[in-house]
């Protein structure tokens, strides 16, 4: 996705949210303003998580941790009073939108070389999705239905925007590939949204 | 017929006996309030729905604190829509369900114990030290928990792995001289003499109370007879003299540690509005002579004097009356618990049963840490692993720990001696750190060769 494009999405997310704000609290998926398809809006939500992600990897981890060397990230953030890892802060992030009730969308992080065996591929779109942004370095779409409920399916590619991303996990005893480099697409960003009722 | 049975089952469950409904006897957890029906059944219908917010309404806080390794928030993810498909995790009751004792097994669980399979069956791939483990000794065996594993996980197995059974130094948190509470007024908290005491000149005149209140950290820091005895009525808002004062006075200023109190088996009953706990209705062998004792604070604290030593192992031993209990007394803990009480340069050095069933923690409130003692007996009791961080990590190494808590015959005797079980976990996680990385060294080794 080039710039241009993610600033217009940035865009076009805000507007879904603010119509949502206005519109009503529980705003569901189906209630978007016409016009946005699924895809319109996965690439909006895709584009803010990739720009929380990559600063906070850019300037908070790789900062302090590699650069500056004044704190260490850890799994274990809060029993080595440490920083959380990129991973987490996004994982947490889900979570609270989940948990939030207000809207219908999911998203987790995933990779064919998992650190943690829970974010290997579980769904067949997701084994297709990773395999085909792997080889292509571009997003992936399909459609598919889980628990008896039909999803827009979307995958992006995950890169390695900071020597903290290869290094940390080149290094952790749990990684199956220990030769990532910079720019490397390390997993992939799935995003889910509902379709129908 | 089925009008009159309608009607009189109506009157029945708004009645004060609702045993009649009691479909099958409740566990060890939830017994004391099993006839407050609509504690748990909030509405008549709804199913695990509504019996859900009434689990968390309970026992979120703590599933929060311990960092739940399987919070609901992993089953909402559609990507595990087939796993919810095997073990719907969402909901408490799939593995909890109530009123089958025939079913019910330890930590109130009524699935087979190999339910971990449903999830994990490949688990012997990435750790084939698994191979062949049954699954249902996943939980049992002193190695997983499925809710709290703060002390089981693997990097904290590495971090804790060379440390002795003894660390080098042995000590609780030590509780300051001025505990946090809260204060009564603004009044400053200047000494009060037995001149002072606000009581009525009758009750001035038992000697012996008036000198165990001047002998306390009430008297020393301005708290009077009438600001634990005066109590105002709920209905007319009218403030009266209360011969027994009970928790709502201790809560004007202890409110954490009636929270506790409230929380734990001791309270429960009375967080319910039922009538307070009595030992004759505890599950748990009690003395015969304990009776019908109802608890509340002073039934350990004892009113006037609150004396903390004696509720740390005298109070516990007056009602309770099982194996364990009856050994402490014998053991090497009660040893060290003697030997603080007659020198005060031991602080922190004995251990009672509160030191482990009812431990100070600190707690750090804005920025300021205070040490508190944990009144939920509860909170720490089962899966017993749950001690390892906040007890026995204060005094032993984690391999100790682990190895104690699985004997279930030292814990019957009080641990007046070794462990004669061995966990594995410690060593099978450095077995695996070090194989691991032999063989990621190997593949660096041969990628940059090709490089
Ligand atoms: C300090 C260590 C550390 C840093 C820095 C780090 N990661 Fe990770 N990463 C981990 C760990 C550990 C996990 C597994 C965490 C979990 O799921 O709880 C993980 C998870 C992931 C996953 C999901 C798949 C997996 O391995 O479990 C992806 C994809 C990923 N990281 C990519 C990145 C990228 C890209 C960056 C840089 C933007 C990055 N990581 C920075 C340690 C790190």
């Amino acid at each position: 996705m080039n710039q241009q494009m993610k600033q217009l999405s940035r865009l076009f997310l805000l507007g879904v949210v603010t119509f949502n704000m206005a519109a009503c609290n529980t705003a569901k998926v189906e209630s978007a303003p016409p016009g946005i398809s699924p895809q319109v809006m996965a690439d909006s939500l895709h584009a803010v998580m990739e720009a929380d992600r990559t600063v906070y990897t850019k300037w908070i981890v790789n900062r302090l941790q590699n650069e500056e060397k004044v704190i260490k990230a850890s799994e274990h953030w809060k029993d080595d009073k440490a920083l959380v890892l990129p991973a987490q802060m996004f994982r947490m992030g889900a979570e609270r939108v989940a948990e939030s009730g207000k809207v219908s969308f999911s998203y987790s992080l995933i990779s064919l070389w998992p650190v943690n065996k829970q974010n290997e591929p579980k769904t067949e779109a997701e084994k297709t999705g990773l395999a085909e942004i792997n080889k292509t370095g571009k997003s992936y779409y399909t459609e598919e239905t889980l628990g008896g409920k039909k999803y827009f399916t979307a995958l992006y590619p995950d890169i390695a925007v900071a020597p903290a991303c290869y290094s940390c996990h080149n290094d952790h005893k749990d990684s199956p590939k220990t030769d990532f480099k910079l720019g490397d697409v390390m997993g992939g960003v799935v995003i889910r949204i509902p379709l129908g009722t | 017929m089925s009008i009159a049975m309608a009607v009189y089952f109506g009157l029945k469950l708004s009645g004060e006996d609702q045993s009649i409904y009691l479909v099958g006897e409740t566990t060890h957890g939830h017994h004391q309030i099993e006839m407050a029906c609509t504690l748990c059944h909030k509405k008549a219908f709804g199913g695990a729905g509504v019996l859900q917010d009434a689990c968390i309404s309970c026992h979120g806080e703590e599933m929060k604190l311990v960092e739940d390794s399987h919070p609901k928030s992993k089953f909402t993810d559609p990507r595990n829509a087939e796993r919810v498909a095997k073990l719907d995790a969402r909901f408490c009751v799939t593995c909890h369900r109530e009123h089958r004792p025939h079913m019910s097994g330890p930590m109130g669980v009524t699935l087979p114990q190999d339910f971990c399979f449903l999830c994990h069956a490949d688990i012997a791939k990435d750790r084939p030290s698994h191979k062949d483990l049954p699954f249902e000794t996943c939980a049992s065996g002193g190695c997983h928990n499925f809710h709290d594993n703060r002390a089981l996980y693997e990097d904290f197995l590495l971090k804790h792995s060379d440390e002795p059974d003894m660390l080098p130094i042995q000590k609780v948190a030590i509780r300051k001289k001025t505990s946090p509470v809260r204060p009564v007024s603004n009044r400053p908290l200047t000494p009060l003499t037995e001149a002072e005491a606000d009581a009525s000149f009758e009750m001035k005149a038992d000697v012996h109370l008036m000198a165990e209140w001047s002998g306390t950290a009430h008297a020393k820091n301005g708290v009077n007879c009438s600001d634990c005895h005066t109590v105002k009525n709920q209905e007319t808002g009218l403030e009266a003299w209360e011969n027994t004062p009970n928790e709502h006075a201790c809560k004007t200023c202890h409110d954490t540690q009636v929270k506790g109190f409230l929380s734990g088996k001791h309270g429960m009953r009375l967080a319910s509005d039922l009538p307070a706990m009595t030992p004759n209705i505890a599950k748990a062998r009690m003395k015969d002579d304990a009776g019908e004792k109802a608890m509340g604070c002073v039934s350990c604290h004892g009113a006037h004097a609150f004396d903390t030593r004696k509720a740390a192992v005298d109070a516990c031993l007056v009602c309770h009356d099982d194996e364990h209990s009856r050994a402490y007394e014998t053991s090497p803990h009660f040893v060290l618990f003697r030997n603080e009480a007659a020198d005060s340069e031991k602080a922190g050095s004995g251990v009672s049963c509160a030191s482990c069933h009812m431990p100070r923690f600190v707690h750090r409130e804005e920025g300021v840490d205070q040490v508190q003692v944990q009144h939920n007996q509860s909170w720490n009791l089962r899966p017993n692993e749950k001690m390892i961080r906040e007890v026995c990590l204060n005094c032993h190494g984690l391999r100790f720990s682990m190895d104690a808590l699985a004997d279930v015959a030292l814990i019957k005797g009080n641990f007046s001696e070794k462990p004669r079980r061995h966990i594995e976990s410690i060593d099978w996680a450095k077995k695996r750190v070090f194989e691991k990385k032999k063989k990621q060294e190997e593949g660096r080794g041969e990628s940059s060769r090709s490089l």
